[in-house]
């Protein structure tokens, strides 16, 4: 099934359950968080890969979108995609330039996948309405 | 219970006028503030949840500014109605430690309680926050059990404040807000 996947895998942590908890009385709320999510992360990925064009790089710049998408990654649950930001983070902190442009098309990647389950979620919750939960837990 | 200026309001609780004809204890006003727009959702989702009124502003500038402390005068009777603000530590522009002196340095707002949030575990930081002032610093991402644990402690200390028992920086007695000119005012 479509949500054992996405958590089994790892894509979502317990963040994500706590969110649907949420839900509630309103049945919008976890896919408006991930549009706002993804609103959000969408231009700071694109701020990173423009700062990560320039020479010499500005790695105190960089931590900051960094640290903001790693805000983010970390309301929404998104693992995978917080696992990329602390590694490009440690890169950033040493100095390393190599590490960071490597960690960060692994980071896009992980954003994109995260962003078609995540779609393909809500998709399917759309139609057969809130019965199960993405990740809680048996 | 006769509205004669502000004294029986102010005495009865320290909420807007509006909630005279609440039969159960009036909502608690939270002001959150984030720059994030993910976290402002949630923690407005957490707030809600709990039977909070809540305000969400994306920094401590517009905080300092809905509080009535930039300049605007008439919207002081707004900010008095806050019971809570828990703000974000890492913003842009202000910190929200910058915003918690400031409000710790204004009169009329510091005895509004404020906490601050944090992704990072940072003991320094957590250290000179609650040296400045900051009721509690909590971890992201928050959870409900942290906004029911906040809406305890400030229920309580409501109710320590009335009964006249002051309590660190807090030792006003009946009056939750000092003499101003404007608790004579009309309600807006």
């Amino acid at each position: 099934m479509l949500h054992e996947n996405i958590c089994e895998k790892g894509f979502l942590d317990e963040q994500f359950v706590q969110l649907e908890e949420l839900q509630d009385d309103d049945p919008n709320f976890v896919e408006e968080i991930a549009t706002l999510f993804y609103r959000d992360s969408s231009r700071l990925i694109s701020n990173i890969e423009q700062a990560l064009e320039k020479s010499p790089l500005d790695f105190s710049k960089l931590d900051n979108y960094m640290h903001q998408l790693k805000g983010s990654t970390t309301s929404i649950g998104a693992r995978r995609v917080k696992n990329e930001c602390t590694q490009f983070t440690d890169y950033c902190n040493a100095g390393n330039g190599e590490g960071c442009k490597r960690t960060f098309q692994q980071l896009k990647k992980e954003h994109s996948t995260l962003k078609k389950k995540l779609e393909a979620y809500f998709q399917l919750a759309r139609q057969i309405g809130p019965v199960e939960t993405a990740c809680r837990p048996k | 219970m006769a509205r004669k200026g502000g004294e029986s309001i102010r005495q009865r609780s320290p909420q807007k006028v509006g909630d005279f004809d609440q039969p159960s204890s009036p909502k608690l006003h939270v002001l959150a503030v984030d720059d994030s727009h993910v976290d402002r959702k949630v923690i407005e989702r957490l707030l809600r949840i709990s039977s909070c009124r809540v305000t969400a502003v994306e920094s401590g500038s517009r905080a300092l500014q809905y509080l009535g402390l930039n300049g605007g005068e008439k919207k002081s009777s707004v900010g008095f109605d806050v019971n809570l603000i828990l703000t974000d530590y890492s913003m842009p522009g202000m910190t929200g430690y910058e915003l918690l002196k400031k409000i710790k340095e204004s009169s009329h707002l510091r005895e509004i309680p404020v906490v601050i949030m944090s992704s990072e575990n940072i003991l320094a930081r957590i250290d000179r926050c609650l040296e400045e002032g900051a009721e509690e610093f909590l971890m992201k991402p928050l959870k409900l059990s942290d906004v029911n644990r906040l809406k305890d402690y400030i229920t309580r200390e409501q109710g320590a404040e009335k009964g006249g028992r002051g309590k660190r920086k807090r030792n006003l007695q009946d009056d939750y807000t000092p003499s101003s000119p404007l608790l004579s005012l009309p309600p807006p």
